[in-house]
């Protein structure tokens, strides 16, 4: 079973070879994450060690108080008194000052770690293909974006700093007690069996849980987009129970996965403290054993008894750290493995260049299989000229979709080429892609924003008037001008309701001032009335000069605009020949025709 | 947005926490505990040293090793106590205010859900309820303590001698003006990132739902831009906090540590003045070491504290809104629905419309007997959703009232309503489940019979030959399922319900002329014996019903049969006429 992207991402429990590739990935995009600011780790690396430097010389100013400052001062002499002071101060202003530095410091390294983590993933996403987006559902996009990265979060504000100067602290502990006595260091170091044992248990068990935990998260909001974006379904059809049950049951998995979580944590950070307090014990009692032996002086006991305790200190953060970034850990294998997908209609590297695309596309032996093999389209051949408009009949499934999918290039044939201009349309760069070819479908989105925001998507840089242009060429003008704010109003607010036909409309607009050499209207009239119908076709007559234009409609209307109709059954064209003509003839498009005719009646 | 104290606001969370309360102060209890034996043992490891030293034997050895080791086991217990006392009941109180956040949602108007965008509540159900949990297990528990120990401690540093205790009292004057200012100002900065979290949340969903435009466009660039400019502004807001949060650490660390060096000297010239002894000094500065991180800790919990009030205000913020589609206090019944609808002088407007905007709705007239269908015809945009929709209220109307069976519809339970009446709408919304359940949405208990019926009706046999047939999970993972195919299923699920009343909006836009001829021929019987109000935009479907409505300018302006309608009314004819006409003369 590959671990391979997103395969098998809901399975928590790993063998060792998927557990090395999930472990691999997640560590190249962390390192990638790093590259960027290697300077700025090892800036932060000093700042840590002075500020610990800082730290350390406090209690030591402190026994040089009592032990120097305070016999001159009871003779009289303040002086020695004064200097330590103020070198005590001197520390104090100078920590609090290097930590207080730090911290903006570190947090700037984090959020721009952040950024691009978003960053990279948003853009991810979106050049996945519709393929890739239609298996994994919105939901689980929605999710990595959010909750993963926000484990990823917490690990940062947790601080690797604390890490960092807690180890180095071990370390320097480490030493001081082995020069000071080998003995109580062998105890010590006797220590870390109990501590590997317990740590290796941590580390196996969080693993496991925090997969599971990652997995029931995303469950969550999968569960709730899903409800918020169909409230008016859940409504009508009373769902509101049966949804508060099985989400009652998610949010209860999730819980008891995340109490598990925090139990671990629970026996583990205590663990740790036990442990070191037992070898304080037992560094006690060993060197006790030798004092009395006189072989080991009371000083060096109390020595000892001191460096082993304050070894130990650090161990709560470093275990708090630890922790996060497991949970950290498990978010990155989720978010490594989105981005380990490749586009499956990627881009070219070098791609044709495409300078004033004219509209000519070709179909030449394309084949279109789902990935599950159902054939859709089995050995498909078409020109069509540039600035020719073709309407696509058919019945449901004939593979007029298809040919749209594939002509946007939002699939990519499984075999055979589909060309522009005599360009394979996978050798054309993205930007010249969607500049020629723009598809207007029949669910039409609008953006949060006004309408000039949505209707400009189809060219960021219009000015109003050209928006305005758009409008009036598809008839939403006076609809977009009887709105509270006009073309300012807010989709989504003051009172702006939007009807599917308008969205249809709007999204039109788009198209239009897109300006594409190919526009392909994929069942884009569905939800118009017809007096808008009308407008459309009459827009479509001056918009479609000079294009390439490729119409699905069920609405018979739209033909009698086309140059060329064809008849689609069963991903074969079985008719191919002017409207007109094909009208007057016997075959299926006669047929369809006149059974249109007759329910307008 | 109210403006509540810190400690008014997070007092709210706990008629949601009252069964972990007892546990939490246990808690705070164990991890006091804790911090008093992690007192004790330097105090009594230098016991038992000293002792050693006078009386080198075993039999002063071995109790000493033992009560370390008591004492440090005890220490362990105490922490492992803490956490699991308050850790478990932490996780209820998350899963409680998950669960009642989303019943509040589910129970919210649509009008609420227009307004809202969803990756603000989506980003209130995940990070603000798990920043809450963190606040209440970790961030409570040890602040309360941390700051009994200063208190305990300060009282100790003054037992010492008061010169020394007032040093630090005075000292730490400037910490509390710091706090105080900070907690103003770090509020809004809290409320701010919170915020622009749920923005970057909405983006991340429109990009997913919007994603065919996107892509159809090109502009996935464009739109990563404008999300990159957003989490820009979210990292600028995070580094204001942290900027916030360092200058508040300063203080914090910084004053008590000059307390300590101030006291140094000062105690030095106390103990040369004989007027504190050297112990004396030595314990001040041991107990003074001990207050070290109690103190520095303070700004972390503090920061934490503001960023729980603010997590709780937006949870708040959907819990406090009012439900304004609610279930009536003494609810009617329909013994025997005969599905009569009939509106009364209804008027409606957008609960967010402009309060000079006119109604959409201004006094709509229209009885529909039991029986009798409908077909509802208006331009584009004159408000036949809207009226659709007032139907099983997913919207009130704001005037006049919609009566089925002579009774209002706001005297019926929600669910009683809409099980009288079954909508499908425009825009098909299936679910993530098999497809029988998505058809048997509003019956959940009908038969195979049944689903079989509705799916015939509606044509849509291609069901069948999904890979596991009805048992096939559609609804998101659905999305390549075609516009007609969608459209057929909600229909179907519609039809399945076997309402008194069925509601359907533009049901056959996305069929193809074959198909939409014989779900017609189908429904056709169905239609015999049910209310129907059809939204119709082609005469086809309007041929489905027994007579026309006519919605112009906010008001029914006529009924009628659609030949009487096509040949008197010159609305009606530009309504839905005209192509076919042009089409017809061809």
């Amino acid at each position: 079973m590959s671990m391979q992207g997103v395969n098998n991402e809901d399975n928590v429990d790993l063998n060792k070879q998927q557990s090395r590739e999930v472990r691999r990935r997640s560590l190249r995009l962390l390192f990638s994450l790093i590259r960027g600011i290697r300077l700025r780790l090892v800036g932060s690396f000093f700042m840590v060690l002075v500020s610990q430097a800082l730290r350390v010389v406090g209690p030591g100013l402190i026994t040089f108080a009592i032990d120097r400052a305070l016999p001159a001062a009871i003779k009289g002499d303040m002086k020695l008194a004064w200097l330590t002071a103020g070198a005590y101060l001197i520390c104090a202003i100078g920590s609090a000052a290097t930590t207080s530095f730090f911290l903006v410091y570190a947090q700037r390294t984090n959020q721009a770690v952040l950024f691009q983590l978003r960053d990279r993933l948003f853009r991810h996403t979106q050049m996945l293909s519709l393929e890739f987006h239609e298996k994994y559902t919105s939901g689980r996009v929605i999710s990595r974006q959010t909750n993963d990265i926000d484990s990823i979060k917490e690990l940062l504000d947790t601080g690797g700093n604390e890490m960092v100067a807690g180890i180095i602290y071990m370390i320097f502990t480490g030493i001081a007690l082995a020069s000071l006595d080998f003995q109580s260091f062998l105890i010590l170091l006797f220590a870390f069996v109990p501590l590997a044992i317990l740590t290796r248990w941590f580390q196996k068990q969080t693993k496991f849980w925090y997969r599971k935990s990652r997995v029931a998260s995303a469950k969550l909001i999968v569960h709730f987009v899903e409800t918020m974006t169909g409230i008016r379904a859940v409504k009508a059809f009373r769902k509101e129970k049966r949804n508060q049950d099985d989400y009652n049951v998610l949010v209860e998995d999730y819980r008891s996965i995340n109490a598990k979580v925090i139990q671990i944590f629970g026996i583990y950070d205590p663990g740790l403290t036990m442990i070191g307090n037992i070898t304080v014990a037992a560094v006690l009692l060993f060197g006790g054993m030798r004092a009395m032996h006189g072989d080991f002086s009371i000083g060096l006991l109390t020595g000892a008894i001191l460096y082993t305790k304050r070894f130990f200190d650090p161990m709560e953060n470093i275990a708090q750290f630890y922790n996060a970034y497991q949970s950290a850990n498990s978010g990155l294998e989720k978010v490594s493995g989105v981005l380990e997908e490749d586009p499956t209609v990627p881009e070219p590297t070098h791609p044709d260049v495409l300078a004033e695309p004219k509209g000519a596309l070709d179909f030449d032996n394309v084949e279109f299989h789902y990935s599950n093999g159902k054939t859709i389209l089995p050995d498909f051949n078409l020109h069509i000229p540039a600035g020719q408009t073709i309407a696509l009949v058919g019945t449901t499934g004939a593979g007029k979709s298809t040919l749209a999918k594939l002509v946007s290039r939002f699939y990519d044939p499984s075999a055979g080429t589909v060309a522009l201009d005599g360009h394979d349309l996978r050798k054309i760069a993205n930007d010249d892609l969607r500049r020629a070819i723009v598809m207007v479908t029949q669910e039409a989105y609008l953006f949060a924003g006004t309408i000039s925001d949505n209707i400009a998507l189809g060219k960021p840089d219009a000015s109003s008037d050209e928006i305005m242009a758009a409008a009036k060429a598809v008839g939403v003008h006076e609809f977009i001008m009887s709105l509270p704010d006009g073309y300012q109003t807010d989709v989504n607010k003051r009172g702006g309701r939007v009807s599917a036909g308008q969205r249809q409309l709007i999204s039109f607009a788009r198209a239009f001032i897109a300006d594409p050499a190919v526009l392909i209207l994929d069942e884009a009239t569905a939800s118009l009335d017809i007096p808008s119908e009308r407008l459309v076709q009459h827009g479509l007559q001056t918009l479609l000069k000079g294009r390439t234009a490729i119409i699905i409609a069920h609405r018979l209307s739209t033909v009698s605009i086309a140059d060329r109709v064809l008849v689609m059954e069963h991903g074969r064209i079985i008719e191919d020949d002017a409207p007109a003509k094909l009208i007057a003839g016997t075959g299926k498009f006669a047929k369809m025709h006149k059974a249109w005719r007759d329910s307008l009646a | 947005m109210n403006n509540r104290g810190t400690v008014a606001t997070l007092l709210r969370i706990f008629p949601y926490a009252k069964r972990a309360l007892p546990r939490v102060i246990l808690g705070i209890v164990a991890a006091l505990s804790t911090q008093l034996l992690a007192l004790t043992v330097p105090t009594f490891l230098s016991g038992i040293v000293n002792n050693l030293k006078t009386n080198p034997s075993v039999s002063a050895l071995i109790p000493g090793v033992i009560a370390v080791l008591v004492l440090g086991i005890g220490e362990a217990t105490f922490v492992l106590l803490r956490r699991w006392l308050v850790l478990t009941p932490g996780t209820h109180v998350e899963a409680g205010l998950r669960r009642s956040l989303y019943a509040k949602l589910q129970d919210l108007e649509v009008g609420f859900h227009d307004k809202w965008p969803s990756g603000q509540l989506l980003s209130r159900v995940t990070g603000d309820l798990s920043l809450i949990r963190r606040w209440l297990s970790f961030g409570l528990v040890l602040m309360v303590s941390n700051v009994i120990t200063i208190v305990v401690g300060l009282v100790i540093l003054c037992s010492y001698h008061w010169i020394l205790g007032a040093i630090f009292i005075v000292t730490s004057i400037p910490i509390w003006f710091k706090g105080f200012k900070f907690e103003t100002e770090y509020h809004r900065v809290a409320r701010q990132s919170q915020d622009q979290a749920g923005d970057l949340a909405t983006s991340v969903e429109e990009a997913v739902h919007g994603i065919r435009v996107l892509k159809a466009f090109g502009r996935g660039n464009f739109f990563a831009d404008k999300f990159a400019r957003d989490a820009n502004a979210l990292r600028s807001t995070e580094l204001k906090k942290a900027r916030m949060i360092a200058s508040l650490w300063l203080y914090l660390i910084m004053i008590p540590e000059t307390a300590v060096g101030v006291s140094m000297l000062v105690g030095i010239y106390l103990v040369s003045q004989n007027q504190l002894t050297i112990g004396g000094l030595v314990a001040f500065f041991a107990t003074a070491r001990v207050l070290t991180w109690p103190t520095e800790s303070i700004g972390f919990f503090i920061s934490m504290t503001l960023d729980a009030k603010t997590a709780v205000e937006r949870f708040f913020e959907v819990i406090d809104t009012n439900v304004d589609i609610a279930d009536p206090e003494h609810p009617k019944h329909i013994e025997n629905p005969q599905g009569r609808l009939v509106f009364k002088d209804v008027h409606f407007k957008y609960p967010d419309a402009p309060e000079d905007q006119a109604d959409l709705l201004k006094g709509v007239d229209l009885e529909i007997q039991p029986g009798e269908s409908i077909a509802l015809i208006g331009i584009t945009g004159c408000g036949k959703t809207t009226l659709t929709a007032l139907t099983t209220r997913l919207y009130d109307a704001t005037a006049g009232s919609i009566e089925l069976d002579g009774v209002d519809v706001r005297d019926l339970t929600r669910e009683e309503l809409r099980q009288h009446i079954a909508m499908a709408f425009e825009d098909a919304t299936l679910f993530s489940s098999s497809v029988r359940d998505n058809v048997l949405l509003g019956r959940p208990d009908a038969s195979d019979a049944d689903l079989k019926q509705a799916l015939e009706i509606a044509q849509a046999h291609f069901v069948y030959d999904l890979p596991d047939g009805l048992d096939t999970k559609i609804g998101e993972e659905g999305l390549s399922l075609s516009g007609g195919q969608r459209q057929r299923l909600a229909l179907a699920r519609a039809v399945a319900a076997r309402p008194s009343v069925l509601v359907l909006d533009d049901p056959l836009s996305a069929l193809d002329v074959d198909t939409e001829a014989m779900v017609e021929d189908a429904l056709r019987t169905v239609l015999k014996s049910t209310t129907a109000l059809i939204v119709a935009h082609r005469p086809s479907t309007v041929m489905l019903a027994d007579r026309v409505a006519l919605l112009e300018d906010g008001r029914i302006t006529a009924v009628g049969k659609h030949s009487e309608l096509l040949a008197t009314n010159e609305h009606y004819r530009h309504v839905i006429s005209s192509i076919e006409e042009e089409a017809n003369k061809r």
